[in-house]
């Protein structure tokens, strides 16, 4: 499958306040409520002082969407942004296991895959994350970054641990 | 229904450890209208149920009960909290102490509005929410671990727990956990209930409560939205408005409250030197800027739903403190474990806040008995043998540390000093036939905080502390007229909103509006201060005056300052300057009119009528029989 255009939210960890602000927006664009789990970026904190943001990265080979056993996943050939389709999705799970970052999750409430659309093409975390100047987030063309965005797709262990060691040195090791 | 529509989830969990038993409760609109949420409907919890023999129950015994409760703000206005309360081991009063994180939006998205915890648990346990799953697990594991090894081993078990108990999920991220460290488990009375490593509700002593019920640790993990609202789409514009107002304020922001270890001292000569005997430093290695050079590693660091985010992470990666990693720290904890202690370098502060931390003390009432103890070491009433060979002069960082561990774990002088300055002062007092009450600088078994009254150029006025229903808390200071937005009244609101006094400082006037938006009800700072908040404060007051059982206060010496604010400032642009006892008098009568209060302090039943409170007027007969009899 071919991306047109399409952007690419470039992300620094090391600048994420944990303020939960790109949930906040987030959910109140899907969801019409404030609604952390249902959120498509989720903060995680698994050591305090090393919130990163998780959410999906747009590998170019789209693993989960190849993997999906009823086609409910699919691509959006204008933003390059994983599309779910909440009617064929049968919450089975196979795209959490084909994403080499277990970032899709399951819906709390309903029944199917939850997984960032890119809000179009105008992310709302995005927004937020620029108008309070943490800048964690922000937006550049996918085609200046396509053969990196899936080195970004790692499970929260893993970055957790390693920012930990960034952050904190060889403390770092113990808190994890 | 039960504040459903109007920001509650509608139901609050109950949970008695003496009988393992799991409940739920609820509370009419008309009691949510009155007490709101956090502070204020503690007051109301606890006064119905322990109102009647309050000077009876033992803060530490299983007689108490220990609320941790939300309000129909959190989560909507910024940024997150709970009010944590209880009979207070330091006032043995009512404070709604609160603390930040994401403890409160868990819990909220779990269906909850807050947690009342009653009786004792046999052996150590924790609680483990998952939104209407409860269950009371055994601690035995994590009894005994301080602040990081306590979060890090939770987040590690429950993670696990539910990625293999609902392993089609994805990834679970980790439950909201307020624990407390080795301090709260050996119940000492200035122990703090913690979270995310740093943040504790510190004042009232409420580590203790939690330690003396065996309860290490409640983990929270909710996975529904937050509840629904009376207007959505005005509280989501609202909302808007603070993000904007709150992202403004440079000065918050980019420094945090740590700018303040170095202007409070310089500028407002109002900030703890060596136990108070000074106010004024011009230590310019304490400035701000070596912060951020030297030990920052995160520039802005905040809770959920936070647009300010004023906090800092700051590590020392190499020489004597090598490892010690904490926030800011915030300005109380500069000033309380930096200036009051002598201390003037960020890592030697950073160490000794990360310490303080780890123990799960709350690092104001701890600095505080830590500058007393220095003080009368510094004076010779407490010598090196007292303190097992410790020598705490002024400025030891490695010495104060030691101190704070041997606090957390009553060893030797730490059995004393674990009681708080006021308590500690009355022991040591009798120990070596001395008054050294003079040197303890609290007012009602609370620290004073870090914000000195006798430059006259801080925020507290001469009655701030001497007035308030929470003692020496800094954050909620008796000021006139009771509808300004630093007065103890409105603070009571914030308090039970529960939201973050920093971020509604951004802009008053959209905390009303929010208020409004998200429950329906329409209140102005002039309409609380006249009613509903203060009938909670005038319960407040009766609790704190009922007191007991081990000291009960008589407001004619204890509404007043410590001994310190009437000594003149020695040092700095303001030397000389003291706090006026005539003044004080002064202000003391037009507050205690302004509240409804009688000559000696006492509410008097007109008011208490007048606010519906006539069970507290019963029962308040009590004291007033006392000091008619006294005079």
């Amino acid at each position: 499958m071919e991306v047109k255009s399409g952007i690419w939210i470039m992300r620094d960890y090391a600048k994420c306040s944990g303020c939960r602000l790109c949930e906040v927006m987030c959910s109140l664009y899907h969801e019409g409520k404030i609604w952390p789990e249902a959120s498509r970026i989720r903060v995680f904190m698994l050591i305090p002082g090393v919130e990163f943001p998780h959410f999906c990265t747009q590998c170019e080979d789209y693993p989960c969407v190849n993997a999906c056993p009823v086609k409910a996943l699919s691509v959006d050939e204008e933003t390059g942004a994983v599309i779910v389709d909440r009617e064929k999705c049968t919450a089975c799970g196979m795209c959490i296991e084909a994403c080499p970052g277990k970032i899709p999750h399951i819906h709390p409430k309903d029944n199917y895959a939850v997984i960032c659309d890119l809000c179009g093409g105008d992310p709302q975390c995005v927004k937020i994350c620029q108008l309070g100047g943490w800048k964690a987030l922000w937006i550049v063309p996918r085609s200046r970054v396509e053969k990196h965005c899936k080195l970004y797709a790692r499970t929260p262990e893993e970055v957790a641990k390693e920012l930990a060691i960034n952050m904190y040195g060889k403390f770092g090791e113990e808190l994890i | 229904m039960n504040g459903i529509g109007r920001g509650y989830a509608g139901k609050f969990l109950e949970v008695d450890l003496s009988r393992e038993k799991i409940s739920e409760l609820k509370f009419d609109e008309d009691t949510l209208r009155k007490y709101v949420g956090g502070r204020g409907l503690a007051v109301k919890i606890l006064w119905d149920r322990l109102g009647s023999k309050w000077d009876e129950i033992d803060p530490l015994g299983p007689e108490n009960i220990l609320t941790i409760l939300t309000g129909p703000l959190t989560g909507y206005y910024p940024g997150g909290r709970v009010c944590v309360s209880g009979k207070s081991p330091q006032s043995n009063g009512i404070v709604g102490s609160t603390v930040g994180g994401e403890f409160g939006i868990e819990l909220k998205c779990s269906g909850w509005d807050g947690i009342i915890v009653t009786g004792r648990a046999s052996s150590p346990v924790y609680i483990f929410i998952k939104d209407d799953k409860v269950e009371i697990r055994d601690a035995s594991h994590i009894w005994g671990l301080d602040g990081k090894q306590t979060i890090k081993v939770l987040t590690k078990e429950l993670r696990n727990e539910l990625q293999s108990k609902y392993p089609r999920y994805g990834s679970w991220r980790e439950p909201a956990i307020l624990y407390i460290g080795p301090a709260g488990e050996n119940r000492c009375r200035i122990a703090a209930v913690m979270a995310k490593w740093t943040h504790a509700a510190g004042y009232g002593g409420y580590g203790a409560v939690m330690g003396s019920k065996n309860l290490k640790a409640i983990a929270v993990k909710g996975t529904g939205p937050l509840p629904e609202v009376h207007n959505p789409i005005k509280t989501y514009l609202l909302m808007h408005e603070v993000y904007k107002a709150c992202i403004k304020r440079d000065n918050m922001r980019r420094w945090g409250t740590g700018s303040a270890g170095y202007y409070v001292g310089y500028a407002l000569s109002s900030e703890p030197v060596r136990n108070w005997q000074e106010e004024w430093h011009n230590e310019k290695s304490f400035g701000v800027d070596a912060f951020e050079r030297r030990v920052w590693i995160k520039r802005y660091w905040g809770d959920f739903g936070c647009p300010t985010t004023c906090l800092k992470i700051a590590i020392v990666r190499s020489g004597p403190y090598a490892g010690a990693i904490t926030d800011n720290p915030d300005y109380e904890l500069q000033a309380y474990l930096g200036t009051n202690l002598g201390i003037f370098t960020p890592e030697e502060n950073v160490y000794v806040a990360s310490v303080i931390d780890d123990l799960g003390l709350c690092g104001i009432n701890a600095g505080n008995v830590l500058g007393f103890a220095a003080e009368l070491y510094q004076r010779g009433i407490l010598t090196k043998e007292d303190l097992d060979g410790i020598d705490l002069k002024w400025g030891n960082a490695k010495a104060f540390a030691e101190l704070a561990r041997k606090i957390a774990l009553r060893e030797g002088i730490g059995d004393i000093l674990a009681e708080g300055t006021f308590r500690a002062a009355i022991k040591i007092g009798e120990m070596k036939g001395a008054d050294v009450m003079k040197y303890a600088v609290q007012v009602k078994g609370i620290a004073v905080g870090a914000h000195g009254i006798r430059s006259g150029l801080d925020y507290p006025t001469p009655i701030a502390y001497a007035c308030s229903v929470q003692g020496g808390d800094h954050t909620s200071v008796a000021r006139l007229p009771l509808s300004s937005h630093g007065s103890e009244v409105i603070r009571i609101l914030l308090d039970s909103a529960v939201i973050c006094i920093f971020n509604y400082f951004s802009e008053p006037s959209l905390f009303w509006k929010m208020y409004e938006a998200v429950t329906g009800w329409h209140e102005t700072p002039e309409t609380w201060s006249s009613e509903n908040g203060l009938r909670i404060l005038n319960i407040q007051r009766a609790a704190l005056l009922l007191g007991g059982p081990d000291f009960t206060w008589n407001p004619k010496i204890h509404d007043d300052n410590p001994p310190r604010f009437y000594e003149p400032l020695p040092s700095g642009p303001h030397a000389g300057k003291q706090v006026d006892k005539t003044e004080v008098e002064k202000l003391k009568k037009e507050y205690y009119e302004a509240v409804g209060w009688d000559e000696n302090g006492i509410p008097k039943s007109e008011i208490l009528r007048k606010l519906g409170l006539e069970s507290v007027d019963k029962v308040l007969d009590k004291v007033r029989k006392k000091f008619e009899s006294k005079s």
